[in-house]
């Protein structure tokens, strides 16, 4: 929480973006697809909205692919920092307005100049696009109308009206005239849920955050199902997992964290004599429980950290077995993928630090010496049928599932194993 | 015998005083531990911080314990000099701050930091002018203490912020507000301040525990290593009990403020008054001051030498801080504000709390009275 902003934004390496008065924000690929568009705008707008709560002088304003974020003070970076993260978002501009009158329009592209004092021999192009055709001058005039003062005023300049290093781009609107060059990149993706809802089965790792951020930039809204084992585990990993699903949320607005108490499933693998199977049983009875809180919720799919032949449980052999224990389709965004490429995207993502963490959860627990890779389903399945009180015990994880919604600065919190207020007398405060 | 030495050490509240002494039966477990009496321990400290963080106006996360205000000043320099000095090696002190900040700087001096001591005027307040022109681009740290511990002087917080953050905005505030807290208006947001330090046992708490304000957002090179506690920043098992009492007594102190000033402001200014009646004191104190601290000087004889006939008479004063009343050197904040050595050799501080009474200082001045008289003759005779 004491981490330092301002260095993690000096060492992006990008150049100050104060000077603006106002963001433009680009859909991204899903302006292709003609008739959901209405539906995918709304949803990224609403997104983009619960972003810039914080900000509440900042004004928002929706048009044909895009949005304006006039800031009114707010600041430009941290806005910008927080919006290319917006799925469906292709990719932001900072944006200097100047009102639309010829001489206004050339003050402020001056001022634009200095403000990004552009280096000597720079290579530079004017492109003014006149919307509001009542403007006296036309596009290709005003190109030539601004960049012939600018030039005068910048000898450092040069002229390329082919592939420009600066291109400084101008709108003119009726009423405002926006000045921009720079593009920051979006995270792109599908607006968030427009692909349907899914259950992410989180367990804490560096993995599964990431399965989860993948999926819901291809537009999948997930609900986090994390299990765990108290006393086993403590309350310290329980916190680790609001706390990645805080991460994620920044991403979605609100996130569901269902949390799963695990322990009496758990302990009823470990007097059977089949120690090598633990995970194998374990995993199928998270996905059966996980499976039930799909139905209830109304998901289509459980989205899993999966990466082929990383642990015993992700041989193709395990996957098969385990898989077999849900009929909803399983999705692995994470698959095909290597461990450094994952651990790559946890550090983008913001979840990296925090899976690092090293408290014990439920699947590093009671794990067996030599787990087996290649599990055989019939004895797993005749094990599922023989044990006793075997689905009742799943009935009664998923009844005594807490569910929390958890925003990006809220401060949910799971109920205390521990009763809060064991052992606290409110009058020693 | 009275006690008029409220800004060395206050007598803890019965309250903080029970609290101290259930939660260490009670709760010896170390808030470390996985066990369950370790989580209990814990969520005491979690409430303490949620309860300090409450009384400051932040965020409980912004709230960091130490083992006393000398630590929280400690940290507060040189953890924030350490962990951003690739922005530059230079801090803007004064001349008047407890020695806990003052020798930090000096420590950091003889690392090869730059240190710039601004001098208060005569009145022993600093102007906030004079503060900001000595920051510069490299300056990572200003740090001005609230009330001054010898003359009770009140620094200008709110404008000193401001004209820091105009001069540079990546420089750091550290305010050391022991003397301020419970008797003054704690402003921490309104001055800017990026650290603030405190100290339960001068607001009736007990001792062993700091209290170190870190806004969200800064880091601070730790000073202490080997443990994971207070997020890293600060290492060492918790005072579980001591963090409970004093979570108590900056709720209390910080509840009474209005009444503290009410009960002891008409005191301050009667005994102001009176000790400005006597010619042979210089009086280094002012109504614009702290309402719990009048300190003068009575240039004859060491100041030493007046709180030991205090005391013969049954009043109990100090000189100056008492963190550097046992050094026979001329008081290093008297000399700042253009006394002679004299005078900044015969201070006398009189600090009042929360059990003084309009007898108690009728008392004392009588006791003021005698004692000049007596040192009088003496210093007569020795001539």
């Amino acid at each position: 929480m004491m981490r330092e902003r301002e260095t993690a934004a000096a060492a992006s390496g990008r150049s100050s973006i104060d000077y603006a008065d106002m963001l433009l924000l680009r859909f991204g690929e899903f302006t292709l697809k003609g008739k959901n568009r209405t539906r995918f705008e709304k949803t990224v707008l609403r997104h983009v909205k619960e972003l810039v709560k914080p900000y509440p002088k900042a004004v928002l304003s929706k048009e044909f692919g895009r949005i304006y974020v006039t800031l009114n003070g707010e600041p430009a970076r941290e806005l910008a920092e927080a919006l290319k993260n917006v799925f469906g978002i292709a990719s932001i501009s900072p944006v200097k307005v100047s009102r639309s009158e010829f001489e206004d329009i050339l003050a402020v592209s001056r001022t634009f100049l200095e403000i990004i004092a552009p280096a000597k021999g720079t290579t530079f192009k004017v492109s003014a696009r006149r919307v509001w055709k009542d403007f006296p001058h036309g596009s290709i005039e005003m190109n030539k109308l601004i960049a012939t003062p600018l030039l005068q005023g910048y000898p450092g300049l040069l002229v390329d009206v082919k592939s420009p290093e600066l291109e400084l781009k101008l709108e003119i609107r009726e009423g405002h005239t926006f000045i921009f060059c720079e593009q920051i990149a979006g995270v792109g993706g599908f607006p968030l849920g427009t692909n349907g809802k899914a259950m992410l089965l989180l367990s804490g790792g560096i993995d599964s955050p990431v399965a989860g951020w993948s999926s819901m930039r291809r537009g999948l809204e997930v609900e986090c199902v994390h299990f765990y084992s108290y006393p086993y585990t403590s309350e310290l990993a329980r916190q680790k997992v609001v706390d990645l699903a805080r991460v994620l949320s920044r991403y979605a607005g609100v996130i569901k964290l269902h949390l799963v108490p695990f322990t009496e499933v758990q302990t009823s693998f470990t007097g059977i004599g089949q120690d090598n199977l633990i995970i194998t049983l374990m995993r199928r009875a998270m996905l059966r429980i996980t499976t039930q809180l799909a139905e209830r919720e109304g998901a289509l799919a459980v989205v899993t950290g999966d990466s082929l032949g990383q642990v015993a449980s992700q041989t193709l052999s395990s996957m098969n077995a385990i898989g077999r224990a849900t009929v909803l389709p399983l999705l692995r965004p994470l698959v095909m993928m290597d461990k450094s490429e994952i651990v790559e995207l946890s550090k983008t993502i913001g979840t990296y630090d925090l899976s690092i963490l090293p408290y014990e959860d439920c699947c590093t627990l009671f794990v067996p010496k030599s787990p087996t890779t290649n599990p055989n389903l019939r004895i797993v399945e005749k094990i599922e049928a023989t044990l006793p009180g075997y689905s009742a015990r799943l009935d009664e994880a998923v009844a005594g599932t807490e569910t929390l919604s958890i925003t990006p600065y809220g401060d949910e919190k799971p109920s205390d194993v521990v009763p809060a207020q064991a052992g606290l007398q409110e009058e020693w405060f | 015998m009275l006690y008029w030495d409220y800004a060395a050490a206050s007598p803890p509240y019965e309250e903080v005083v029970q609290t101290m002494e259930q939660i260490m039966k009670l709760h010896y477990a170390n808030p470390s531990s996985l066990h369950r009496p370790g989580a209990e321990a814990d969520r005491l400290i979690t409430r303490s911080r949620e309860v300090c963080a409450a009384a400051l106006g932040v965020q409980p996360q912004e709230i960091l314990f130490t083992s006393g205000a000398t630590e929280s000043n400690n940290l507060a320099v040189k953890g924030a000099a350490l962990q951003y000095r690739s922005r530059g090696r230079h801090i803007v002190t004064t001349e008047i701050e407890h020695p806990s900040v003052y020798e930090s700087c000096l420590q950091l001096k003889s690392l090869g930091w730059e240190v710039t001591f601004v001098a208060p005027g005569s009145t022993g307040v600093v102007d906030p002018e004079q503060v900001a022109a000595a920051v510069r681009r490299d300056t990572v740290l200003v740090s001005v203490m609230h009330v001054n511990n010898e003359t009770g002087a009140v620094q200008p917080l709110r404008e000193i912020g401001s004209r820091i953050k105009a001069a540079n905005r990546r420089t750091l505030f550290h305010v050391d507000g022991v003397q301020g807290y419970g008797k003054l208006n704690t402003q921490i947001k309104e001055w800017q301040a990026d650290l603030y330090s405190l100290s339960p046992h001068k607001v009736r708490g007990p001792r062993g525990v700091g209290i170190l304000y870190v806004k969200e957002g800064v880091t601070l090179f730790p000073l202490l290593t080997g443990g994971s506690q207070e997020q890293g920043v600060r290492a060492g098992t918790e005072n579980v009990a001591a963090v409970v009492a004093s979570a108590k007594a900056i709720r209390m102190s910080g509840e009474r403020r209005e009444a503290f000033n009410l009960q002891i402001l008409p005191l301050r200014n009667r005994l102001l008054e009176f000790v400005s009646g006597i010619p042979e004191f210089t009086v280094n104190s002012s109504r614009d001051g702290a309402p719990h601290i009048v300190h003068f000087s009575y240039p004859a004889v060491n100041g030493e030498v007046m709180a030991r006939k205090l005391e013969e008479l049954g009043m109990t004063v100090s000189t100056r801080s008492a963190c550097s009343s046992r050094l026979a050197e001329p008081s290093r904040v008297l000399l700042s504000m253009g006394r002679n050595s004299a005078e900044a050799l015969g201070g006398v501080r009189i600090s009042l709390g929360d059990s003084h009474t309009e007898a108690d200082v009728a008392a004392l001045e009588q006791a003021l009275l005698t004692a000049v008289q007596a040192l009088n003759i003496v210093e007569r005779g020795t001539r």
